[in-house]
């Protein structure tokens, strides 16, 4: 055995180890938003010779690519194969929310070349010019022709394109339905009256205006994107009067939901797989009255000094045969008709992923204005603080 | 090279570092609180009052840090002085070197993961379930203030044990014999002697451990369950999730000037208790 091999392999466990240590309780959103450990670990593993892989062959792209993107949302072993075909090494830095992008992105240079913003953000990264318009015939794999518009349209900005679409999903709830006689809960406001009756003490909200704010707003059939001052203030009051009742403010609620001590959280649909998966008396569903579906993207940041490994990664994520590797790993439905055809029959059924169009259709896709309207984070705040 | 050089070129690395991560990032900071929030984040400059105006709506981050910091600080101080006692005074010496890096070990480990450890304590599975065996039902201890309480208790302890044992180590053992032969109960040397020949060690613990509480966001976030908002969470909020810099600004300025002000006033208190300590020595 040869010494590269022994290097070889190395990394790869060195990766696999890495990512069931980010599958287990302690690694969600809120642990990285407060930490950082997840991108530390991933650059641990870039800067240590013994873990880098020899290249194949002499690609002309650089020896590496920096990827932002979000907890549990690729599957490693197409970064290895990345690797392998170019010889540029992926180091991801996982973030836990778009803000969080965005403000590392105005504070100056980050080193990224390649991130996975979401729907509401492009406006602001073009007036900020902080994104990189893309060059189609970089992107031989990307086909728009084969994309839902849907969930492609807000890549562009007049007429521009910035984004191609990663994958979408939706934030709905997830509770365990031991507790509730065996029924999912499938309405915002019976979100918050439980929450306020029988389970008291056993509900997650989101650590996010957007979507807690937005369940709120739901419940009382108001737009998810309400910025509209009277909504706002029923909002917080219902928030303000659940919050005793609440077992946490987190975005992290895998584990609460996992051990048993909280009964029902706000939820992105791709938790919702997982958490159903290892425990199927957890029901995911979507509120009635609403919601948010969303969508992300492929982006390159202005900043990038990379921008052929860029390219190069982005166009080797948008290959089918890729792509649909990384949906059987993260459970996040894709808008690439080319993609959802080579997935297997089971996963094109689930309604996790893929709920009925009905169901989908009261859904809103958040706003620019509710990312940085300045009264939702002075909202939040105060909840969080009363 | 003349010894005014000389200082100067020892004192060089220390005086650059100060400038350029302390006093640099204050005025900085100092001068963006004075600002207005950019359209989409980050910060214009101007000269307005608008952010220290709005203050009062994180009243209540400022009320729960300086409730809980020196609650953590007291509590840790209770516990710690019987351990770092025994250590320095009771300990077989054989076995001190082996204690004392007993209390550091933990210290091996991020602050972070021995905080989530604390989670699944706390947690259903954890404390409460061992409870109830026992008999004592539907005890809920994880995202309370308590668990925050316990959170900063275990993470700063050593902080507190240090100061203390050196101050105590040092002590010498002959003014303990004097005073029992003297005639003194145990409790009466204690009292007179040992505990105000500590006061520096307790001094310089309870200041390292209140400063550092005051900055906690880590604990209260992971074991209050985002529902105990301390000051540190209130800026990472600021900084991170609604990116208003100027309003953020203008709170870590105040958090400065509140820790400038409690600190000088804790100083005072002790320079006074040490001078009343010499004139009941003089006595």
């Amino acid at each position: 055995m040869t010494k590269k091999t022994i290097d070889h392999i190395s990394k790869k466990e060195f990766m696999e180890k890495l990512e069931s240590y980010r599958k287990g309780s302690i690694t969600r959103r809120h642990f990285l938003n407060v930490t950082g450990l997840g991108a530390a670990a991933a650059v641990m593993g870039a800067s240590v010779p013994g873990l880098r892989p020899q290249p194949a062959f002499a690609g002309d792209i650089g020896d590496r690519v920096v990827l932002a993107t979000w907890p549990n949302y690729h599957d490693p072993a197409n970064f290895d194969a990345f690797t392998e075909a170019t010889g540029a090494h992926v180091q991801v830095n996982v973030f836990g929310s778009n803000e969080e992008m965005l403000a590392k992105l105005q504070a100056g240079a980050t080193g990224w070349d390649v991130y996975v913003p979401t729907n509401y953000t492009f406006e602001d990264y073009v007036k900020e010019d902080l994104i990189e318009p893309l060059d189609t015939s970089l992107l031989p794999n990307f086909d728009a022709s084969a994309f839902d518009a849907r969930y492609a349209e807000a890549g562009s900005v007049n007429g521009t394109l910035y984004g191609v679409p990663k994958n979408w999903g939706s934030t709905g709830m997830a509770v365990n339905t031991k507790h509730n006689g065996g029924n999912a809960i499938s309405s915002w406001r019976e979100f918050f009256d439980i929450t306020m009756d029988q389970f008291s003490g056993r509900t997650i909200v989101h650590d996010y205006q957007l979507t807690t704010i937005g369940s709120a707003l739901n419940a009382f059939g108001y737009s998810f994107n309400s910025v509209d001052e009277k909504e706002l203030a029923d909002a917080e009051k219902l928030l303000i009067d659940v919050k005793p009742h609440l077992f946490a403010i987190t975005s992290d609620y895998q584990p609460g939901m996992r051990n048993g001590d909280a009964w029902l959280t706000i939820c992105w649909s791709g938790d919702g797989k997982q958490l159903n998966t290892d425990m199927p008396e957890i029901a995911y569903a979507l509120g009635k009255e609403g919601g948010e579906i969303w969508s992300d993207y492929w982006a390159i940041p202005k900043s990038s000094e990379r921008k052929a490994a860029a390219y190069a990664l982005i166009n080797f994520m948008l290959d089918p045969s890729v792509n649909a590797k990384e949906v059987l790993a993260h459970g996040y439905p894709t808008a690439d008709s080319r993609t959802y055809d080579q997935l297997p029959d089971d996963l094109k059924s689930d309604p996790i992923i893929f709920p009925a169009q009905e169901l989908l259709s009261p859904l809103e896709f958040g706003a620019a204005v509710t990312l940085t309207d300045p009264n939702r984070a002075e909202l939040m705040a105060r909840f969080k603080s009363a | 090279m003349t010894q005014r050089t000389h200082n100067w070129l020892l004192l060089a690395p220390a005086g650059t570092w100060f400038l350029v991560m302390l006093i640099i990032p204050l005025i900085v900071v100092f001068i963006f609180s004075f600002g207005e929030r950019a359209p989409s984040g980050g910060v214009v400059l101007a000269f307005s009052f608008e952010q220290y105006a709005n203050l009062p709506a994180r009243w209540a981050a400022f009320k729960n840090t300086m409730t809980l910091a020196p609650i953590g600080t007291l509590s840790a101080l209770l516990i710690a002085y019987p351990l770092a006692y025994f250590l320095a005074v009771k300990a077989n010496p054989r076995w001190k070197t082996i204690l004392l890096v007993l209390v550091i070990v933990p210290f091996w480990t991020s602050i972070l993961i021995r905080s989530y450890a604390w989670i699944f304590l706390l947690g259903g599975r954890g404390i409460p379930a061992l409870l109830e065996w026992v008999g004592i039902e539907g005890l809920r201890l994880i995202n309370t203030p308590f668990a925050v309480l316990v959170g900063i208790i275990y993470g700063y302890l050593p902080l507190m044990v240090f100061p203390i044992f050196v101050s105590l180590d040092k002590l010498d053992k002959r003014l303990l014999e004097a005073s029992s032969d003297l005639g003194a109960k145990p409790w009466k040397t204690f009292l007179q002697v040992t505990l105000p020949l500590s006061i520096p060690g307790i001094a310089t613990g309870c200041m390292l451990v209140f400063i550092l509480l005051m900055g906690e966001y880590l604990i209260p976030a992971l074991l209050g369950g985002g529902k105990v908002f301390f000051v540190g969470n209130a800026l990472v909020d600021l900084f991170l999730q609604s990116r208003n810099w100027a309003y953020g600004s203008a709170v870590a300025v105040t958090l400065v000037v509140v820790m400038l002000i409690t600190v000088t006033i804790y100083m005072r208190l002790i320079s006074r208790l040490g001078a009343s300590r010499e004139d009941v020595s003089i006595m």
